[in-house]
């Protein structure tokens, strides 16, 4: 780093004449100051010198995880869960690349993480040494920001801006990468009280001018629509959002990274939208007059081909922390740039004055017509077990308080559409990247968030065995997180597609030689259930979170067939939505 | 259409391929980029040339401020502004051609700066159309060799990009 760089951090006392510790010990000391309480990690000969400072403190716990990809996604989660910056350790070389999936997972939904890797010494860099990776250059476009520290008296200022970067503006993850000499070399300890930065002021406070645009345009909806996304969970906002939502009476939907930000149960909620999203929210999407989003981005999954929707006339009020987010995909009315929390206290202390109501009746019995198509029914099986009817029982189950973590695929959405989340900070999923893989290592890091809670993980058998190697971690720190594994014996989602497009043509989509999950699970110690009948469901949940001490895996055979509907294909706009019975016509025609 | 976004940075190291990285990864056009040291040591001054439709340009510009790095960026085209680029070009100077480089390097106001028995090179500074005017003018098959340095770029009177 350049001695002369104006982006200081202020030290406590830079005339004080502290006793020099090593760059190890440093580490540690940040952490602590940090007040990080786990840390999730894997060590290696280029981290040896920190372990070996862990090793000596009692500051945090640190995790043993069973893979690299695993510490970064249990970090990731334990911050979803918490709020706090998640932090992960790992070795340089193949250490730092098994990490890189979990950086670009939390990188997407814009996670506040800090992961320090292990660099070799600096003499070495740059010279093919054993274990090397140029980890600044590897996570560049996956990261919020990256640093090499390359001076042991860095490393303190290094950290604690990390720290700040992770966790203000939109939140993502940090990469601290630190050569092996530098953790061995003497400095002074001073950590810096606060960061300034010239380059990085995120906007916090949203326009006044543009808050009151904002609202005489929601007074004067006709149609009005609220949708929310993973900024409302992330940026705590779900508690004015309510008060805003309740005051109007208007309809909320969440996008997939956004479920818990608005009571699923409560009747002003109009279901998940998006490609597998609701009938009724995908319907008032599209068809409002005015639109204001909260925390959310247009994506690709959210509103399909921009041009399908631009198709319908509606003014949009966006509010995000990041500028860039906003008119990327679909160009808005009223861009509000602050964090959706102070956004929406200001809203709502603006409404508190208003005079005027709003009476948009006609708007709610449009759109009761639409939750009268009744998309998310299914036909139950008292012969095979349907996985929509599992997540139900779940949902009844654990009265709708757990922490549900999800893997990618057909599971996940019906995990989604199934599961009523009334609370933010409880569906734990990779939204952005879709990171098969997440679902164990994601209840792992909620498990440590908070050792009494029930914890239940939603997979696949395909995902699943993409991080099985951490039923060993569960065992070795008694994580009593409950595996409910829909087996359909098919990548499910992967078999959906090629169902539709590419005429049943199941192309390495076959899940053979499964192991024998139970038996699996109980050789770490585990229990292992194995349920096969519709009836034996719900005795089965209530007898796996009974067991609070203990890890359960429980295999659900389910329906090999079902698909997750409704649906939208992938390119088609909200206006092109196949239910469940359109898709049944057009098989019988 | 064309424009100049000027930006100023942290003068770290990795920071241009930070900028560089962000324009690859997100399929932006990359016309000319031009960087280099201020009189504040601490921070180096960036010129980057490219084309978009005016959405492309805002999430540009939006994207570039969002890298940690990047302390200041200005879209030129917003106002008034001056483009100069250098460019040093070899080209034949042989009875042939001799008398029509001279003549031309003396309209576009470049300055011959080696002379050898062949060949003159060239010194030019212009915009980056008058550069291309005079490539386009002299006889293509009497250039050897070309060398540009992108455009830099500079508000006009009162238009300062300053921390």
């Amino acid at each position: 780093m350049n001695p002369q760089n104006s982006n200081t951090t202020s030290a406590n006392d830079a005339n004080s004449t502290n006793p020099t510790i090593r760059g190890a010990e440093i580490v540690i000391r940040c952490l602590n100051e940090e007040k990080v309480k786990f840390v999730f990690g894997y060590p290696g000969g280029a981290v040896l010198h920190i372990y070996d400072e862990i090793y000596k403190q009692n500051g945090f716990k640190h995790i043993l995880v069973r893979h690299e990809q695993a510490a970064v996604h249990a970090a990731d989660a334990y911050s979803r869960a918490t709020g706090a910056v998640g932090v992960a350790l790992v070795t340089s070389g193949p250490g730092a690349t098994n990490a890189v999936t979990g950086i670009a997972t939390a990188y997407m939904d814009s996670i506040p993480m800090v992961i320090i890797s292990g660099q070799v010494p600096v003499p070495a860099i740059g010279l093919d040494a054993f274990q090397e990776v140029d980890m600044v250059g590897v996570t560049r476009p996956c990261v919020k920001h990256n640093f090499l520290v390359k001076d042991v008296k860095d490393i303190a200022g290094t950290l604690k801006k990390a720290f700040y970067i992770a966790a203000t503006g939109r939140p993502g993850p940090v990469v601290v990468d630190i050569p092996k000499d530098i953790t061995a070399h003497l400095a002074e300890y001073i950590y810096p009280k606060m960061v300034e930065m010239r380059s990085y002021n995120p906007v916090l406070k949203g326009h006044s001018g543009q808050i009151k645009k904002a609202i005489k345009l929601l007074l004067e909806a006709k149609r009005p629509m609220i949708y929310t996304g993973g900024g409302l969970v992330l940026g705590d906002g779900s508690h004015e959002l309510v008060k805003l939502a309740r005051a109007l009476n208007y309809p909320v939907t969440n996008t997939l990274m956004g479920l818990g930000g608005y009571p699923a149960t409560d009747k002003q909620f109009v279901g998940m939208l998006g490609m597998h999203g609701s009938y009724e929210a995908n319907m008032a999407m599209q068809n409002c007059d005015v639109l204001i989003a909260v925390g959310a981005r247009f994506d690709d999954r959210v509103i399909g081909d921009p041009k399908d929707f631009l198709s319908k006339q509606r003014a949009i009020i966006h509010i995000d922390v990041d500028p860039s987010s906003i008119s990327k995909r679909v160009k808005v009315d009223v861009p509000i740039v602050g964090h959706v929390q102070s956004v929406l206290a200001e809203m709502n202390e603006a409404l508190a004055l208003e005079k005027t109501t709003n009476d948009i009746s006609a708007w709610w019995k449009q759109i009761d017509e639409w939750r009268g198509v009744e998309s998310m029914v299914y036909a139950n099986s008292d012969i095979v077990i349907k996985p929509q009817y599992v997540i139900e029982k779940l949902w009844e189950v654990t009265k709708g308080e757990a922490y549900v973590t999800s893997d990618v695929g057909q599971h996940q959405m019906w995990a989604a559409q199934y599961y009523k989340f009334d609370q933010p900070r409880r569906w734990i999923n990779s939204g952005g990247l879709g990171t098969m893989g997440v679902g164990l290592p994601y209840a792992m890091g909620c498990q440590f968030a908070d050792k009494n809670a029930q914890v239940a993980c939603v997979t696949g058998e395909g995902s699943i065995q993409m991080n099985i190697q951490e039923l060993s971690t569960c065992a070795q720190y008694s994580l009593p997180i409950k595996v409910i594994m829909l087996n359909n014996r098919y990548l499910g989602m992967v078999r959906q597609w090629q169902e539709f497009f590419y005429e049943n043509r199941y192309s390495e989509s076959y899940m053979d030689s499964l192991p024998d999950f139970v038996k699996l699970a109980e050789s770490y110690g585990h229990v292992g259930m194995k349920i096969t009948n519709p009836a034996d469901v719900e005795g089965a949940l209530k007898e796996a979170f009974t067991k609070k001490d203990k890890f359960v895996f429980m295999d659900f055979i389910t329906d090999q067939d079902e698909n997750v509907f409704p649906m939208i294909a992938a390119g088609k706009g909200l206006s092109e939505m196949v239910l469940k019975k359109d898709n049944k016509e057009r098989h019988e025609d | 259409m064309k424009h100049i976004i000027s930006l100023l940075m942290e003068n770290e190291a990795g920071a241009l391929s930070r900028v560089a990285g962000l324009f690859s990864a997100r399929g932006y056009n990359i016309e000319s980029l031009t960087v280099a040291v201020t009189e504040d040591p601490t921070l180096s001054r960036m010129t980057i040339v490219t084309a978009g439709s005016d959405e492309v340009i805002e999430q540009i510009i939006k994207q570039l401020n969002k890298l940690i790095d990047v302390v200041k960026v200005l879209d030129l085209n917003d106002g008034k502004y001056i483009e100069r680029e250098l460019m040093l070009v070899k080209v034949k100077a042989n009875v042939n051609f001799k008398d029509e480089m001279k003549r031309m390097c003396d309209i576009f106001r470049g300055r011959i700066i080696d002379v050898a028995d062949n060949s003159y090179t060239i010194e030019l500074t212009g915009s980056c159309s008058k550069l291309d005017a005079f490539l386009e003018a002299i006889d293509k098959t009497a250039i050897l060799e070309t060398v540009r340095t992108g455009a830099s770029g500079i508000g006009r009177g009162d238009r300062i990009l300053k921390i």
